[in-house]
């Protein structure tokens, strides 16, 4: 402590150099986002026989910190469709806000069949990658599974870049490291959707939600999981992970306090 | 360690009243953090026969080390009817970054399909070779981070085949390979191809040496010169593999294959 009044409770540039005032700008050029700052991690998700199952944990990060713990990444658009998202919760919201309109406007229309998955997996693509080439990007990885047009199960991917994709089992974030191999051991390719039951599948996705919690330091026990068939959608926004154990722990060296 | 104790106002920093604090920002460049462009691996190729154009396509989909999936097409039907793309006889093979691929294809597949809803008759390949160089200079300064090949039959219904750079120069040519392990393929088919560095037997040594004349090859020789040049590529480019698809375009139309490749 110092008798400067103005310095209390500012960094002391003594201790960690001068404050850095292009943060603290009153004009300027115009800037668009260069990096996300509250963030979602992982999104996994699995095609089966009828369907598709999505999930994701409710944490918010704001860096390391596990900032907001209640925020619900998973959203029914309508019967058909799910969008799960990755990456920043404030475009997160801005595209939950954007699909809330889509719809509205879409019922509020004359045709008579509502968008399916992989109608909206377009709009998200060309609205993600509109945004890259405006070098304002929508700094969000995201997930779109339903049916689509035939009522067969659709599972595909957009990202900031506007990069698509679509395959039987996906994974977004730190997900992709290590989910991905866990599904494609049960669905490696395309014709195996058709050997994997409802159950099944949900059984993978809760496991790979539970790896996730293992490893991914930015994740959390309390998920988001939805599944996805002719029958509709059946979302649970408050489920907790089960029978976790941390054995595995015991045999883990080379970290912590322990020397060997 | 000593200075965290110090009391005394620092040498040379900033004054601690708020009035020396600057309000505006440093003038210069601010670096942007984000890039728009990102590598999707893969790899294409493209033959042109006597009567017919071979192009193909490895399936695999990457970032980096991650492998998104194992199917996504980087070869593209271009006009015909609806979204099928029924009656089409021109196909374009795109490699590089996938999301300006797509939107590349569907510019060029709008345009195709619109100059025979005004024309009242199918664009020719070299009509459309030349859109689509137009198509990647117009985003000369943002392009398309693309390396495009479009494949078809001329107007004399001879394979025909035109290779493009990011920013549309383009050339026709009898083979060329694009993407990741373009340096792997190209030698490969210069030499099988073109009979880059082939001599006539028993022509001589030194200058009396004669050079192998390049001629047009049947079909079955370039499906299995495509085939051996992937399954080679496989073998030591991490980024290609999964699948292979081939679109051969004859009289005919456009006949769809697709063989496996090695998924490791």
């Amino acid at each position: 402590m110092n008798h400067f009044p103005q310095t209390w409770g500012r960094p002391r540039d003594d201790v960690y150099g001068a404050y850095d005032h292009s943060h603290f700008q009153t004009a300027g050029p115009q800037q668009h986002t260069q990096s996300p700052i509250v963030t979602g991690t992982s999104v996994v998700a699995a095609k089966f026989k009828d369907g598709v199952v999505i999930a994701a944990d409710n944490l918010a990060s704001y860096g390391s910190l596990a900032r907001f713990t209640d925020v619900k990444r998973i959203r029914k658009f309508n019967d058909q469709v799910v969008v799960g998202f990755g990456g920043d919760v404030s475009d997160m919201q801005y595209l939950d806000r954007l699909l809330n309109s889509l719809d509205v406007r879409e019922n509020y229309s004359t045709t008579e069949t509502p968008l399916n998955a992989k109608n909206l997996h377009t709009y998200l693509s060309k609205v993600m990658y509109k945004r890259r080439s405006d070098f304002n990007p929508l700094w969000n990885h995201l997930l779109i599974a339903g049916l689509d047009g035939e009522s067969k199960p659709f599972l595909a991917s957009a990202d900031l870049l506007g990069t698509t994709f679509a395959a039987p089992t996906l994974a977004t974030g730190f997900g992709a490291h290590l989910a991905q191999p866990i599904l494609r051991r049960t669905v490696p390719d395309e014709a195996s959707v058709q050997n994997v039951s409802k159950d099944e599948a949900v059984r993978l996705v809760k496991e790979c939600m539970k790896v996730l919690f293992y490893r991914d330091a930015r994740s959390l026990d309390k998920y988001s999981i939805a599944v996805i068939t002719k029958e509709g959608v059946e979302l649970k926004q408050d489920e907790k992970l089960e029978n976790q154990s941390w054995a595995f722990a015991e045999g883990i060296r080379g970290y912590g306090t322990q020397v060997n | 360690m000593a200075s965290v104790f110090s009391g005394a106002p620092p040498q040379g920093g900033p004054g601690y009243s708020f009035k020396q604090i600057p309000t505006a920002a440093p003038s210069g460049e601010r670096q942007h953090g984000f890039y728009p462009y990102t590598d999707n691996g893969g790899s294409t190729l493209g033959i042109s026969g006597e009567k017919f154009t071979i192009l193909a396509g490895d399936t695999r989909h990457t970032q980096g080390y991650n492998i998104n999936t194992r199917y996504a097409p980087k070869l593209f039907k271009i006009g015909g009817e609806g979204p099928e793309n029924k009656g089409a006889r021109i196909v374009l093979s795109v490699v590089g970054f996938a999301a300006d691929g797509d939107a590349l294809k569907e510019r060029l597949d709008t345009i195709v399909k619109m100059y025979k809803y005004q024309h009242g008759k199918p664009m020719t390949v070299s009509a459309c070779a030349q859109r689509l160089s137009h198509i990647l200079y117009n985003k000369r300064f943002f392009p398309y981070y693309v390396h495009a090949i479009l494949g078809g039959l001329d107007e004399e219904g001879r394979g025909a085949l035109y290779s493009y750079d990011p920013v549309g120069s383009y050339e026709r040519e009898q083979c060329r390979a694009a993407g990741a392990a373009a340096s792997l393929i190209m030698p490969f088919l210069d030499n099988q191809v073109n009979f880059k560095n082939q001599y006539e037997a028993g022509s001589g040594t030194g200058h009396d040496l004669q050079a192998r004349v390049a001629q047009p090859l049947p079909r079955n020789v370039v499906e299995d010169l495509v085939r051996d040049a992937f399954t080679s590529a496989v073998e030591r480019h991490i980024e290609v593999g999964d699948g292979l698809q081939m679109m051969i375009i004859t009289q005919d139309g456009i006949e769809e294959t697709y063989t496996p490749l090695k998924r490791d």
